[in-house]
């Protein structure tokens, strides 16, 4: 395979791992800037490896092998090896601990490891830039170049952001944690305002010519739909996944890229898969457990009744004006 | 971007083989694999072209052909249609296909046009009907 290929292999492995790799090793080391760190280098030593090597048959077990190899390496030169590998030996332990009181709901540990991620990067010690920044970089395997173009701002303003926000988590010691059921409502709200703020950002750029950003939007979607693989009994999550992908359906600009208002919309170029997408998860939206809240109610409660029902009757204006009232 | 990801026909497909309980616990965590990264939008196996049929055009003549069709290659066992961020991104989730017993098959990845790709050919009124077949789908689904 020549040089190039096996580039672009890595980084397609890459944009597939970096999420489970990166929470799999905060489980172990229990520091989420520390475990970015040590992904980075096991991609780093990717891209100087395969092209000689090739690339291995599982190439995500072979990048969280070696950012684990490097984490014990990293481990024993701080002098902290004894504690650290006996913080390890008490993972497992922690693992069926009665704190987690998800873990029996979420059955596969890989799952359970990229839920503490995403509760980690949404922690609302964060500020929301910050918060959406780290979901972008670790959930998303978006690089610091890409958000910055994505939002319209310089490199260095949103590495300095995640930087901090990373600083932040560890100053506060906080838990490499699913939070348990006391803390979960609030917490998961802001997981998914987060997600939500980065669909709204795709859909009505606030900066910039361009009026609709689809990798912002795509982004926010795929976490949608992990969050309602992860989540499955939670209505607020899928009343997100089914907002989010109900609004995108009619995510339109004109040939030069101007707003067209809904009224004007050719609703024959809508988005008929994510309309089906959206009904179907609106429909688990509402035979979900759970409290109902702000994104379970959007869909179907005025002046939004529309989202639902107006995809399902594309043809004829009257349908739509009379939905609207 | 969408692709859709074309699973080419073998011997044992056309054959009406049902696949092996080791390779559908592989299949269900593979499905779920994609689910859970986001990528599945769609996707269906396919009965062998014993149970299909083809027409055939010419001028205004349309000839009904039954199946089982010859050209074990050319045909499809199944499809998915996946939302990814590039080809090599797809690429890299077709060679994680399980293929439990090392059985030669092909599978082949392609772009989905979006409406928008078709430009002024597809015309508002094509886009109204087009609309109107698909919620029309959607309601006997």
């Amino acid at each position: 395979m020549a040089g190039r290929d096996v580039t672009r292999t890595v980084e397609a492995v890459w944009r597939i791992e970096s999420a489970r790799l990166i929470a799999g090793i905060a489980r172990l080391v229990r520091d989420v800037a520390l475990a970015e760190d040590l992904a980075q280098e096991a991609l780093v030593a990717a891209l100087e490896q395969w092209p000689e090597s090739g690339v291995p048959e599982n190439p995500g077990a072979w990048l969280m092998a070696t950012a684990k190899h490097r984490g014990v390496d990293r481990l024993r030169r701080a002098e902290v090896h004894e504690r650290k590998i006996a913080e390890l030996g008490r993972d497992a332990e922690l693992r069926s601990s009665a704190d987690d009181d998800l873990a029996a709901a979420v059955g596969d540990p890989f799952d359970y490891d990229l839920l503490r991620l995403i509760f980690t990067a949404c922690h609302p010690l964060l500020s929301t830039d910050a918060r959406v920044a780290l979901t972008l970089r670790l959930l998303c395997g978006l690089t610091t170049r890409e958000i910055a173009r994505a939002y319209l701002t310089s490199e260095s303003a949103v590495a300095q952001r995640i930087v901090r926000a990373k600083r932040t988590l560890s100053a506060a010691r906080v838990a490499f944690e699913v939070p348990g059921r006391r803390e979960l409502r609030e917490r998961l709200a802001s997981v998914l305002e987060v997600v939500y703020l980065i669909f709204t950002e795709g859909y009505s750029a606030t900066a910039g010519e361009r009026l609709i950003r689809p990798e912002l939007l795509d982004e926010a979607l795929r976490l949608g739909r992990i969050l309602a693989e992860l989540l499955p009994r939670d209505a607020e999550v899928h009343g997100l996944d089914a907002l989010m992908e109900l609004q995108a359906t009619r995510a339109r600009t004109g040939p030069s890229g101007e707003a067209v208002l809904l009224l004007d919309q050719d609703r024959s170029r809508w988005d008929w898969l994510l309309v089906r997408r959206g009904l179907a998860a609106l429909e688990r939206a509402h035979a979900a457990a759970g409290p109902i809240g702000p994104y379970s109610c959007r869909p179907r409660s005025p002046p939004a009744t529309h989202a639902p029902a107006h995809p399902r009757t594309p043809t004829g204006s009257g349908s739509w004006r009379s939905t609207t009232g | 971007m969408r692709v859709m990801v074309l699973i080419k026909a073998t011997e044992q497909s056309e054959a009406g083989e049902m696949p092996s309980r080791e390779l559908l616990e592989q299949m269900t965590a593979f499905n779920e694999e994609l689910v859970k990264a986001g990528v599945m939008l769609a996707g269906e196996g396919l009965q062998p072209s014993s149970r299909g049929a083809r027409v055939e055009f010419s001028g205004s003549e349309r000839k009904v052909i039954d199946g089982p069709f010859t050209e074990t290659k050319e045909l499809l066992a199944g499809y998915w249609l996946w939302q990814v961020k590039s080809m090599d991104d797809a690429i890299e989730w077709v060679r994680r296909i399980p293929n439990p017993t090392g059985e030669h098959g092909i599978v082949e990845i392609r772009s989905v046009f979006e409406a928008d790709d078709f430009g002024e050919q597809f015309t508002p009124e094509l886009r109204e009907r087009e609309a109107l077949l698909r919620a029309q789908t959607e309601a006997s689904a």
